[in-house]
C-alpha cells in the first residue's frame, strides 16, 4: 500500500496545504510520496525533500507543468498511478481542479474534501454545505482524494529525509494555456478566500466606529465582515455581509465584534476553524460557538487588541 | 412601460385548498360536458404548499365530494385521528374534559391528522393533471379592472425591482392575466381580497371580521412517546381569560408531532406577545412530557379568520368571488377550515361553469351565494356561529355558554352575537402591566430568530419593503408612544424593531422585511392601520415542509 | 455554435436539510427541489452567449428520476432551446454522471458544455473535470469570466490567491462560480412556451454507460456541534492563547 500525495507548490516553496494532505496520508498507513510537477522546480522538491514522514520525492521538471494546468499534471499523474493504492491533494482550487481529471481516466471515484481517515478505504466527508456528514466507502484499486486541510494538522516541513527521483514528463496535451494572474495584493483581502476575518456587528453603533473594526482587520492581514445587522444599521456595505443571506466564509480564525449571534449569522461562519468573540452581553448566543470568548466592552477591548497583537 | 396579457377563461390567485378545488372542479365540470374551460392558477410561494401552514385534523367530507377516489389517489390522508382529549391548563395543573361531555365540534371521529401543505401538494398535481396551468413562484399584485369597473384579472408583480422602486438588471416587468371570471384564493387576509373588499363594500351589513394569530412548530419526539392519531387541544394557560385561543398538539406520522398555539388578535394588553405564550405554554407538564428528547424541526404562523358566519364578506362582485378564507369560511368552533375552503372553491367553480356555459363574462356570479345558502357548509357554520363571541369575553363563562348553545340549543340559540374588529380592542400600553417572559432555554423554548430560520423564509433583499406603511411618523408618533411598540411583540417573524442611536436616542422602527413569513398578522393587528401587507415579488417567504 | 449545459435537481437551497433519525442519509421527502443554483448560472451564461450571437443552440441535460423534467422545463423556461433526460432511479455519482454527458457529447458535438462547479447537495465538484477527461478536452473551472475569444474562449478562473486566466482552444469545458452572472427571473409567457419545447428522455443503457455507484454511504451524521469554548479574561489572554494554543496567528 502506498500513497502519492501531489504537492501544491510554487516551483520555490511548498504550499502549507500538501502538508496537511501528508497529514492524512500517512494515516493511511503505507508509504507516502510527493510528486513535486513544476518547471525550474528544484528549490520546490529540496524543500519537499524535508517534509517529515515522507519516503520519496518524485519530481518532473518540464515546461508543460510550470503553471499547474489541469490536463498536462492529470496526464502526468495518470502515468505513474498504477504504482500506488492512493492518490491525495489538498482541496484547494489547485487540486479541485485537476485531480478528478486523474480519477475519471483511471475509472475510479474520487472522495472530495474528506476531513478524517476511518481507515484505507473509509473516509468521512461533509455533503449539504457541511450541514451533514457521510462517511463513505470505496472499493476501487486507487483511492483518489482531496483533502480539506482544516481538518488535519500540517506534516512538519523538516526533519524529513526523503529520497529525489526524476520523473519522466509526459505529453504536452497543449490544450490550455496560461495567460495571466491576477492576485490578490493585500491591502485587503477577499472575504471568500482569507484565512482570517474580522466582523463588526450591530455592537459597532455607528459606520464612523466601524472603522475601528477595520482596523483590527488590518492589523491580523484580515478580511472584514459585517453582520446583516450592520448592514442594515448602515454601518457597512452590502457585500461585507456574512450569513445565511450573505457570504459563507471558513477561515482559520473568525473575530465577531459586537455581534450577537444569531443563527442566521453562525449559518455563515459556523465552519471557522477558530471563533473569537467580543461582546459585552455574556448571554449572547455568539458565546454559546466561540472557542475564545471575551465578555468586554469592544470600544476597551479592540483598541487594546490591536496595541497587544503589535507586541512580539 | 406595457405588460403583456394573456387571456384565460378563469384566473385563480391562490393555490391553498379553496384555489385548487375550484381549479379542480371547474376541469372537471369542463371534462363532463365536453367543453374546454381555460384555467390559470398563480401561487406566491414557490410551489404549491410552500406558503401553507395549518394544525391540520381535516374533516374529508369535502375532499370526498370532489374527488371521490382520493384514498387510492394517494392523497396524504393516511394517518386517521384516533384519540381526542380536551385540557384546561393552569399554570402547573389541568383539568381534562370527559369525552362524553364535549360538543360535537370538538369530536374528530373519522377525521385525519395530514399536513396541510402535503395535501394542497398531492391536489396541485391532481389540478395539472387535469389540465390547470398551475404556475407557482408568481404572485398576483394587482386586480385589474374593466372600462365598466368589473374585475378582468390581476397581473403579476414585477421582478428584480431595486430597494429604490427602479428596475434593477434582472428587472422583468409582471404579465397580466386576463379572465371572464376571476376567484380570489389568497388565504385569511388577502391583500387583494382587502382591496376588493374595500371597492366593492363587500363588509356592508356584515359582522366586522376578527382574527387569530396561529404559531407552530413541527417536533420530531422519542419514538415511545408518538400515538398517531392522537388529537389533543388545550383552553386556558398560559392565555389570561379575557383573551382567546387555545392550543393545539397532533401526532402525525414519522414520530412528528405538529403543536401550535392560536390568540385571538382581538387582545387588549399589547405588551403581549403571541410567540412568547406560545414558547411559555410548552412548559407545561401536560405538553412537555411529549417534547422531551425530541426536537424541533420545523417553525411557522399564520392568521387565521374566526368570525364565522356572520362575519362572511358578501361573496361576490362584477367579475369574480373570494374563495375559501379570503372570505372567511374556517369554523372557528371546529377548529377547522380546509373542508370549508374545499367546499366553497366548488360552489363558486359550479356559479362559474355555470355562467360560462350561459356564454356570460364578467358579471356577478350569484348563483355561488345562492349555492352556499342551500349548502351543507352553511348550515355547519350556523350552528358554530356564536362560537367566538362566547369565547371573546371570558373563557369560563364563554365556554359554559357555547356548551350550552352547542349541546342543549344544539347551536339553533335564537341570537346570534356580534364582533368588534381586533385592532380597535388594544389598550393603551399605559393601561396596561407589561408581562414578563422567560428568557429561552434553547431545549424546549426558542427564540424568534432560530426560529424563523426554520421557516426557510428567503426574500431578495433589494427590493421595496412589502410591509407598507401609509404614514411613515406613525410607527414612532403613535405606536411607540401610546401602545408601546406592539407590532415588536405580535410578530412571530422578529420582523420590526425599535432601533435607536449609539446614545440611546432617535428611535426608528426598522422593518426587517426578509424575515417574514406571510402571516399577515400586523395588517390585522396594528392600532391605526397605518401597516399595509403587500406581495413582495413572486416565489419568496417561507418554504414549510410537512407543515 | 451548440453549447451543452448539464443541470441537476437537487434540494432547494432555501430549504434547511436533517439528518435521519437512523442515520442512513438525509431527510429528503417533501422538501422543495430546484435547479442547483450554480447550475442555473450556466444556462443563464448560455443563454447570454447566444444572446450575444456567439451560440445558435442551447441543450439542457439532466439526468435521474423523471421529476427531473421539471428541472428541464426550467431550463428551457430561462432559455434553453431543447433538453435530454437520461432517466433512472439509480444512485448517480459524478462518474457515472461523467461517461453519461460524455455519451451524449459525442452525439450531439457541442463547441461548448457548461456545467455548475458544484451540486449542493454532494458538493463533490467533479463532474465537470472528468467530463473534459474522459472527452480529452480542455477545461476552465470555477469560471467568473467567460470570453469567446477566435476559436477559443478566455476563461477567468477564481483561485484561492485571487483570479488566473486561461485560454482553452474548443471545444471546451467549463464550470461556472458564483460571481459569473446573476440567473434571469423566469417569465410565465416563457414557462408557457418551454412546455411545447421538445424534451428527449433515454436510458443508461440505451447510452452503453454502467451507472453503478461506486462508492457506498455508510452512515450520515449530524456534524459535531460546536461547543462553547472558554471564556478569557482579558485580551492579554486572548492573544496569548490565539498564538500558543490554537496557533491561528
Amino acid at each position: 500500500m502506498a500513497a502519492l500525495v501531489i504537492a501544491e507548490h510554487d516551483n520555490r516553496l511548498i504550499r502549507s496545504g500538501t502538508l496537511n494532505a501528508v497529514s492524512a496520508a500517512t494515516k493511511l498507513g503505507g508509504e507516502v510520496h510527493v510528486l513535486v510537477a513544476g518547471h525550474q522546480c528544484g528549490a520546490a522538491a529540496a524543500a519537499a525533500k524535508q517534509i517529515a514522514g515522507i519516503a520519496k520525492v518524485r519530481v518532473a521538471d518540464a515546461p508543460q507543468y510550470k503553471d499547474g494546468l489541469a490536463e498536462s499534471l492529470a496526464a502526468l499523474v495518470v502515468s505513474i498511478a498504477k504504482e500506488y493504492t492512493h492518490i491525495l491533494t489538498p482541496a484547494t482550487t489547485f487540486g479541485k481542479n485537476f485531480l478528478p481529471r486523474v480519477a475519471a481516466l483511471l475509472d475510479v471515484a474520487q472522495i472530495s474534501d474528506v476531513v478524517a481517515v476511518e481507515n484505507p478505504d473509509t473516509f468521512v466527508r461533509p455533503i449539504y454545505a457541511g450541514n451533514a456528514m457521510a462517511t463513505v466507502q470505496s472499493s476501487d484499486r486507487i483511492k483518489v482524494i482531496t483533502v480539506r486541510t482544516t481538518a488535519f494538522d500540517a506534516a512538519a516541513a523538516s526533519g524529513g529525509s526523503a529520497t529525489v527521483e526524476p520523473v519522466a514528463p509526459a505529453a504536452d496535451a497543449a490544450q490550455s494555456k496560461m495567460l495571466g494572474q491576477e492576485l490578490t495584493k493585500s491591502e485587503r483581502p477577499e472575504l471568500a478566500g482569507a484565512k482570517i476575518v474580522v466582523s463588526g456587528g450591530r455592537g459597532v453603533g455607528s459606520a464612523e466606529n466601524f472603522k475601528l473594526v477595520g482596523q483590527l482587520a488590518d492589523k491580523m492581514g484580515a478580511a472584514l465582515g459585517a453582520s446583516r445587522a450592520a448592514v442594515d444599521a448602515g454601518f457597512a456595505p452590502n457585500d461585507y455581509q456574512v450569513g445565511q443571506t450573505g457570504k459563507i466564509v471558513a477561515p482559520d480564525l473568525y473575530v465577531a465584534v459586537g455581534i450577537s449571534g444569531a443563527i442566521q449569522h453562525l449559518a455563515g461562519m459556523k465552519d471557522s476553524r477558530v471563533i473569537v468573540a467580543i461582546n459585552k452581553d455574556a448571554d449572547a448566543p455568539i458565546f454559546q460557538v466561540a472557542d475564545y470568548g471575551l465578555v468586554a466592552d469592544l470600544f476597551q477591548a479592540v483598541p487594546e487588541l490591536i496595541s497587544e497583537l503589535d507586541k512580539k | 412601460m406595457t405588460r403583456e396579457a394573456m387571456e384565460f377563461d378563469v384566473v385563480i390567485v391562490g393555490g391553498g385548498p379553496a384555489g385548487l378545488s375550484a381549479a379542480i372542479r371547474l376541469k372537471q365540470i369542463a371534462s363532463e360536458a365536453e367543453r374546454d374551460i381555460s384555467v390559470c392558477l398563480i401561487e406566491k410561494g414557490s410551489e404549491i404548499g410552500a406558503h401553507i401552514i395549518s394544525g391540520a385534523v381535516m374533516d374529508p367530507r369535502a375532499l370526498t365530494e370532489l374527488l371521490p377516489s382520493w384514498k387510492e389517489d394517494g392523497a396524504p390522508l393516511k394517518i386517521p385521528v384516533t384519540e381526542d382529549r380536551f385540557l384546561f391548563l393552569s399554570e402547573k395543573g389541568s383539568f381534562r374534559v370527559p369525552n362524553f361531555l364535549l360538543p360535537p365540534v370538538f369530536q374528530n371521529h373519522g377525521n385525519y391528522v395530514v399536513s396541510l401543505s402535503n395535501v394542497c401538494r398531492w391536489l396541485g398535481q391532481q389540478a395539472e393533471a387535469l389540465g390547470v396551468e398551475v404556475y407557482a413562484g408568481f404572485a398576483g399584485q394587482e386586480v385589474l379592472y374593466d372600462e365598466n369597473g368589473a374585475v378582468k384579472g390581476v397581473a403579476t408583480s414585477d421582478m428584480g425591482v431595486g430597494k429604490d422602486g427602479k428596475p434593477t438588471e434582472a428587472y422583468q416587468p409582471g404579465v397580466e392575466l386576463l379572465a371572464k371570471y376571476t376567484l380570489f384564493a389568497e388565504g385569511c387576509r388577502g391583500h387583494l381580497g382587502r382591496q376588493l373588499e374595500t371597492r366593492f363594500k363587500l363588509h356592508d351589513g356584515t359582522e366586522p371580521q376578527v382574527y387569530g394569530i396561529g404559531i407552530k412548530e413541527l417536533w420530531e419526539i422519542a419514538p415511545e412517546k408518538h400515538r398517531p392519531g392522537l388529537v389533543m387541544h388545550t383552553a386556558g394557560w398560559p392565555l389570561p381569560s379575557d383573551t382567546y385561543g387555545g392550543s393545539f398538539l397532533y401526532h402525525f406520522e414519522n414520530n412528528l408531532v405538529a403543536i401550535g398555539l392560536v390568540v385571538g388578535l382581538g387582545y387588549s394588553n399589547p405588551y403581549l406577545s403571541p410567540f412568547e405564550e406560545f414558547q411559555r405554554y410548552k412548559k407545561h407538564p401536560e405538553i412537555r412530557q411529549f417534547l422531551e428528547g425530541g426536537r424541533r424541526v420545523g417553525y411557522g404562523a399564520r392568521a387565521i379568520t374566526a368570525g364565522g358566519l356572520q362575519a362572511l364578506p358578501k361573496l361576490v362582485f362584477p367579475g369574480g368571488g373570494l374563495v375559501g378564507d379570503d372570505a372567511g369560511f374556517l369554523n372557528a368552533a371546529r377548529i377547522k377550515g380546509s373542508h370549508a375552503a374545499i367546499k366553497s372553491g366548488m360552489l363558486a367553480a359550479e356559479a362559474v361553469a355555470q355562467a360560462l356555459a350561459q356564454g356570460r363574462r364578467r358579471d356577478q356570479l350569484e348563483a355561488y351565494p345562492k349555492g352556499f345558502q342551500t349548502s351543507w357548509l352553511r348550515e355547519e357554520l350556523y350552528r358554530a356561529r356564536n362560537f367566538k363571541p362566547w369565547m371573546s369575553g371570558n373563557l369560563w363563562f364563554g365556554s359554559f355558554m357555547f356548551g350550552i348553545d352547542q349541546m342543549l340549543l344544539r347551536g339553533k340559540a335564537p341570537w346570534t352575537l356580534h364582533l368588534k374588529p381586533d385592532h380597535t380592542k388594544l389598550k393603551k400600553a399605559s393601561e396596561c402591566e407589561p408581562i414578563s417572559y422567560p428568557k429561552p432555554d434553547g431545549v424546549l423554548t426558542f427564540d424568534r430568530l432560530s426560529s424563523v430560520f426554520l421557516s426557510n423564509t428567503n426574500h431578495e433583499e433589494n427590493q421595496p419593503s412589502h410591509l407598507t406603511l401609509k404614514d411613515p411618523t406613525v410607527p414612532i408618533r403613535v405606536n411607540l408612544d401610546l401602545y408601546a411598540a406592539p407590532e415588536t411583540r405580535y410578530c412571530p417573524a422578529a420582523v420590526y424593531e425599535i432601533v435607536r442611536d449609539a446614545a440611546g436616542k432617535n428611535p426608528r422602527l426598522q422593518i426587517n422585511a426578509q424575515n417574514c413569513v406571510h402571516c399577515k398578522t400586523c395588517d390585522i393587528k396594528d392600532p391605526t392601520q397605518n401597516i399595509v401587507w403587500v406581495a413582495p415579488q413572486g416565489g419568496e417567504g417561507p418554504v414549510y415542509v410537512n407543515m | 455554435m451548440k453549447i451543452l449545459v448539464a443541470v441537476k435537481r437537487v434540494v432547494d437551497f432555501n430549504v434547511k436539510v436533517r439528518v435521519k433519525s437512523d442515520n442512513s442519509g438525509v431527510e429528503t421527502a417533501n422538501l422543495k427541489m430546484s435547479m442547483n443554483p450554480f447550475d442555473e448560472i450556466a444556462v443563464e451564461e448560455a443563454i447570454k452567449l447566444k444572446e450575444a450571437g456567439s451560440a445558435t443552440e442551447i441543450v439542457a441535460v439532466s439526468m435521474g428520476p423523471a421529476a427531473c423534467q421539471e428541472t428541464l422545463r426550467s431550463a428551457m423556461a430561462m432559455g434553453a432551446d431543447r433538453a435530454i433526460l437520461v432517466q433512472t432511479d439509480v444512485e448517480l455519482q459524478p462518474l457515472a454522471v461523467a461517461k453519461l454527458l460524455h455519451a451524449i457529447l459525442k452525439k450531439e458535438n457541442p463547441q461548448l458544455v457548461i456545467l455548475g462547479k458544484q451540486a449542493i447537495d454532494d458538493d463533490s465538484n467533479q463532474t465537470g473535470q472528468m467530463l473534459a477527461a474522459l472527452a480529452n478536452l480542455p477545461q476552465g473551472t470555477f469560471a467568473s469570466k467567460v470570453k469567446l475569444s477566435g476559436d477559443g474562449v478566455e476563461v477567468t478562473r477564481e483561485i484561492d490567491g485571487g483570479l488566473e486566466t486561461v485560454a482553452l482552444k474548443l471545444p471546451a469545458i467549463i464550470t461556472t462560480d458564483l460571481r459569473l452572472n446573476t440567473p434571469r427571473y423566469v417569465t410565465l409567457p416563457n414557462i408557457m412556451k418551454a412546455k411545447k419545447k421538445p424534451l428527449e428522455t433515454m436510458t443508461p443503457e440505451s447510452l452503453g454507460v454502467d451507472v453503478k455507484p461506486r462508492l457506498k454511504t455508510l452512515k450520515v451524521q449530524e456534524p459535531p456541534k460546536r461547543k462553547p469554548g472558554a471564556k478569557v479574561a482579558d485580551v492579554k489572554e486572548l492573544v496569548a492563547k490565539l498564538r500558543s494554543e490554537a496557533k491561528v496567528i
